[in-house]
């Protein structure tokens, strides 16, 4: 079977986000207000055959300790498994 | 004595490594990503570069190249491993060195001369400068923010593993300043500024040079 998991991969709280602060900055000066903090992590979608959802499962969470999510600066979800035609 | 500069696909300062390396009188040879041994190397420079495009995060796809088995087992053998720029973060990806290089805080890609502070005299590559010696050196990067856990960073400092520190701006927002470091055995070292790029008068600065003075480290290892 045919499933796609989707990982969110964020910076640590720990650790200062440019990225977030420059586009928070942006925001700013485009004038909306309210915004109080940004960060900026990436999403990674992954197509994966597993015999079931617990196998996919299993699967990405190694694929996120082994490689997708640096544990010294990032933080990672496994945010859905979902089965594909 | 015989240099090893690691090509990965993306890194552009190995012809740079390896005229720094043969300057300093050693026999220096590439040696490629997909090899599984060091050509009988006594030291690997991971030279800078941008490996695999810095996809997902720099170094976090060059340190499963097949060449990094060996180059692990050479660092495990207290044998001398050295990483500039992209190199360092190679090893940290690899964890051969503790921390990780971030954004730099400023965003923007620095490349310019940067003065540094010779922290330590006991590694290979430092054994030919003296403790608070200046040097001047470029850094030419966008990701070269050393970051660390408070107790990892601590432990640098107790270990007196800290090797170079930024004086008179730092170009990154590193925690501590921190410019490069070494792991326990003192064998393997990673730095953001370019030692390369400052071995001959020509280049500007020939501060860079004594890092591939290896002669003597070597022997005595």
């Amino acid at each position: 079977m045919r499933f796609r998991a989707r990982v969110r991969v964020m910076p640590r709280p720990s650790i200062l986000d440019p990225q977030g602060q420059a586009v928070a900055h942006a925001l700013g000066e485009l004038g909306f207000a309210g915004v109080a903090g940004v960060r900026v992590g990436r999403t990674v979608e992954l197509d994966l055959e597993a015999a079931s959802a617990e196998a996919a499962r299993a699967g990405a969470l190694k694929m996120c300790e082994r490689l997708l999510a640096n544990p010294v600066t990032e933080d990672f979800a496994l945010e859905a498994v979902e089965p594909q035609p | 004595m015989k240099i090893a500069v690691v090509r990965f696909p993306g890194s552009n300062c190995d012809a740079d490594a390896l005229a720094a390396a043969a300057a300093s009188g050693a026999e220096a040879c590439y040696v490629w990503h997909r090899s599984t041994d060091l050509g009988g190397a006594d030291v690997v420079v991971l030279p800078g570069g941008f490996s695999y495009g810095d996809y997902l995060r720099p170094g976090a796809i060059a340190r499963f190249s097949p060449v990094m088995r060996a180059v692990a087992a050479h660092a495990a053998a207290g044998r001398p491993v050295l990483g500039i720029c992209n190199g360092f973060q190679i090893l940290c990806e690899a964890r051969l060195l503790p921390g990780a290089l971030a954004r730099n805080g400023g965003l923007s890609f620095v490349c310019r001369p940067v003065r540094l502070r010779v922290e330590t005299d006991t590694t290979p590559f430092t054994a030919r400068y003296r403790v608070g010696q200046e040097l001047t050196m470029p850094v030419a990067h966008g990701d070269g923010r050393y970051v660390a856990d408070e107790a990892t960073l601590d432990r640098l400092e107790r270990g007196e593993r800290v090797v170079f520190r930024y004086v008179g701006g730092n170009p990154n927002g590193a925690m501590r300043d921190i410019a490069g470091i070494t792991n326990e055995g003192r064998n393997v070292v990673g730095l953001m500024p370019h030692p390369e790029r400052a071995s001959e008068a020509l280049l500007g600065s020939s501060d860079g040079a004594a890092v591939f003075d290896l002669a003597a480290a070597v022997a005595v290892a």
